[in-house]
């Protein structure tokens, strides 16, 4: 052991087995065992009082009737539509999120220079990660209800006559709710990334000539997309599951497939939310493998 | 050009630093008003102004809101809390310890616990309960065979405080503490502990009393991140959790049906759990950081 260099792994054996054991036992019964029955009960059929264990597609079958054609009003299926709107706000609170984290990652890496000002920044960022997300969430209240803190300046103002109503339980608030639980996310991977670069290249780029800019773009992107593509693979899987922020944020009138999935399991139509499931799965896994692809395309160019 | 670049500000210096200030009043600036606003007069009501200042709504939170019993969910959530946080430094520190090793199957596990960091919570959640429901019926079943009546009328649900919501939570925490480990172990020398082991010290006394001093600080960081992340878990605990209620679910329920500051004392007063739980950690860091240098 004493000739092995430092990189070069301590031999394993049984020891490092009872070691992981009870970690990999708990990921096996509280995951793996879970999400397998989820995909099996998705193929189930059940009635009003029980499961049914034969194999059916019809809870695949029923969340896509009536999707091949627009109904009536000239609408999608539901299934489409709660989808579309789940794209919508993932959308949104990506590009948000993506915009504000690079800068303050950016700002925490290469505009602070005392590493003590750096840390205490960098906590003051991440503190409120570790307080309840419903907290911060009705925190909003008391500043955009009917007579919070906006409307009344507003209205103090004159810019309106009467309250604004869009402000709260909108879709307005839920992406503000996103962004104001989820920038996190960005900052810490991103700014992880930012202190790996070398500084060295930020001076020859400026050396060469290049403007800000183009440093910005062409030195400090690229050699940042682990962290961008991390934070975004946090945010969007966070935002295409969400019920919660989506249910308190927009008073319980937005629809979202998180939220489909907790009223059918709720009200015990099991084999229906795990196709439900299933098909979210399936989504996310295929934007993370589409973002993964974005990155591997950016580094051949 | 004359002077370094490093001895001036860059450019979009005040720009930047415009848009993190105004992010931290993002961030903190709506906590303050509800932080604020519990603090409102027995005639105040959700939002400003302030008609005087008391404890009035702190009483009507202690009395309880509704029906539901905050108190009760505040023990229960405190108990889960330390429960996982016991269970997240274990387990998080002896997986550490495995992965620096040779070890089969390191890389299906690391990406088992990094799937699970980032599946939509309510899939596991939904996988959890569904787990524990079918766990019912076939207890109940064997029971029914067995023509133990007295045992099935007695039996109620496998699903629980300590059995799913404790499984569900640690699917959650476990991540973050391996990514810790795997943090400090990188900058981890190993020549301290090679050299105790020369020195003749077992593979328990090499990490008693040399690897457990120097990562201690980390594994406070282990503890917070397991309280904390448990203290205010939701999207996994919904489904997975049976008849009981954690206080971060009574309080999701509560914002539809309180129209009162009692929401806002409870806000101050979980957010101040949190706060103390990070303070904590942070002294008991320093301390454990400051009696490692100390030793000779």
């Amino acid at each position: 052991m004493n000739s092995s260099p430092a990189v070069e792994k301590l031999p394993g054996g049984i020891a490092a087995w009872w070691q992981a054991a009870p970690f990999a036992l708990v990921f096996l019964l509280f995951f793996l065992v879970p999400l397998a029955l989820v995909a099996m009960v998705s193929l189930w059929n059940f009635n009003e009082y029980e499961l049914i264990p034969a194999l059916t597609l019809r809870n695949y079958l029923s969340l896509f009737e009536g999707c091949s054609r627009l109904t009536d009003n000239g609408d999608l299926c539901v299934t489409l539509n709660t989808y579309l709107s789940t794209f919508k706000f993932c959308v949104l609170v990506w590009g948000i999120t993506l915009l504000v984290g690079f800068s303050v990652a950016h700002f925490l890496a290469f505009h602070v220079r005392s590493s003590t000002v750096q840390t205490v920044l960098f906590v003051l960022c991440t503190v409120p990660f570790w307080t309840s997300n419903v907290i911060r969430m009705i925190s909003w209240v008391p500043l955009l209800g009917r007579n919070g803190l906006v409307n009344q300046a507003l209205m103090g103002t004159g810019l309106v006559n009467q309250p604004v109503e869009w402000l709260l339980f909108s879709d307005f608030s839920v992406v503000l709710a996103f962004v104001h639980l989820y920038t996190m996310f960005m900052i810490v991977p991103i700014f992880n990334s930012m202190m790996r670069i070398d500084r060295s290249l930020l001076e020859a780029a400026s050396d060469a000539g290049a403007s800000g800019w183009q440093t910005l773009w062409n030195v400090v992107v690229p050699l940042s997309r682990t962290g961008i593509l991390i934070g975004s693979i946090f945010v969007i899987t966070i935002v295409m599951g969400d019920f919660v922020t989506i249910g308190v944020m927009g008073g319980q009138q937005i629809a979202s497939i998180g939220k489909i999935i907790q009223v059918q399991t709720s009200y015990l139509q099991f084999p229906l939310a795990a196709a439900n499931a299933m098909i979210l799965l399936a989504v996310v896994l295929m934007i993370i493998w589409g973002l993964t692809r974005l990155v591997d395309i950016r580094k051949e160019l | 050009m004359q002077t370094p670049i490093s001895a001036q500000r860059a450019p979009g210096f005040w720009p930047l630093a415009t848009v993190f200030a105004l992010f931290v009043l993002f961030l903190y600036g709506p906590m303050i008003t509800i932080f604020v606003l519990s603090f409102q007069g027995p005639e105040g009501g959700l939002t400003f102004p302030l008609r005087g200042v008391s404890l009035h709504w702190f009483h009507k939170l202690a009395e309880g809101l509704g029906t539901v019993d905050i108190g009760a969910a505040f023990r229960r959530s405190l108990a889960l809390g330390a429960v996982v946080m016991g269970f997240t430094v274990v387990l998080s520190v002896l997986a550490g310890l495995a992965f620096r090793k040779k070890l089969t199957g390191s890389n299906a596990l690391f990406f088992v616990t990094v799937a699970s960091l980032i599946m939509p919570s309510i899939i596991i959640s939904l996988g959890i309960g569904l787990q524990f429901r079918l766990l019912d019926t076939g207890i109940k079943s064997v029971l029914t065979a067995m023509d133990a009546t007295s045992l099935l009328e007695g039996y109620g649900t496998a699903l629980g405080l300590f059995s799913s919501a404790l499984g569900a939570h640690l699917t959650w925490t476990l991540p973050f503490g391996l990514l810790i480990m795997f943090a400090v172990f990188n900058r981890f020398n190993p020549a301290y502990e090679e050299a105790a082991r020369d020195l003749g010290a077992t593979p328990w006394q090499a990490f008693r009393f040399v690897v457990l001093p120097l990562i201690g600080p980390s594994i406070v960081g282990i503890g917070m991140f397991g309280f904390t992340l448990s203290w205010d878990e939701i999207a996994r605990t919904s489904q997975a959790i049976g008849d009981v209620n954690t206080l971060p679910l009574e309080l999701q329920g509560l914002t539809s049906t309180v129209t009162t500051p009692s929401i806002y004392a409870l806000g101050t007063v979980t957010t101040v759990v949190s706060l103390l739980v990070m303070a904590l950690a942070l002294g008991a860091a320093a301390l454990l950081r400051r009696r490692a240098v100390r030793r000779p």
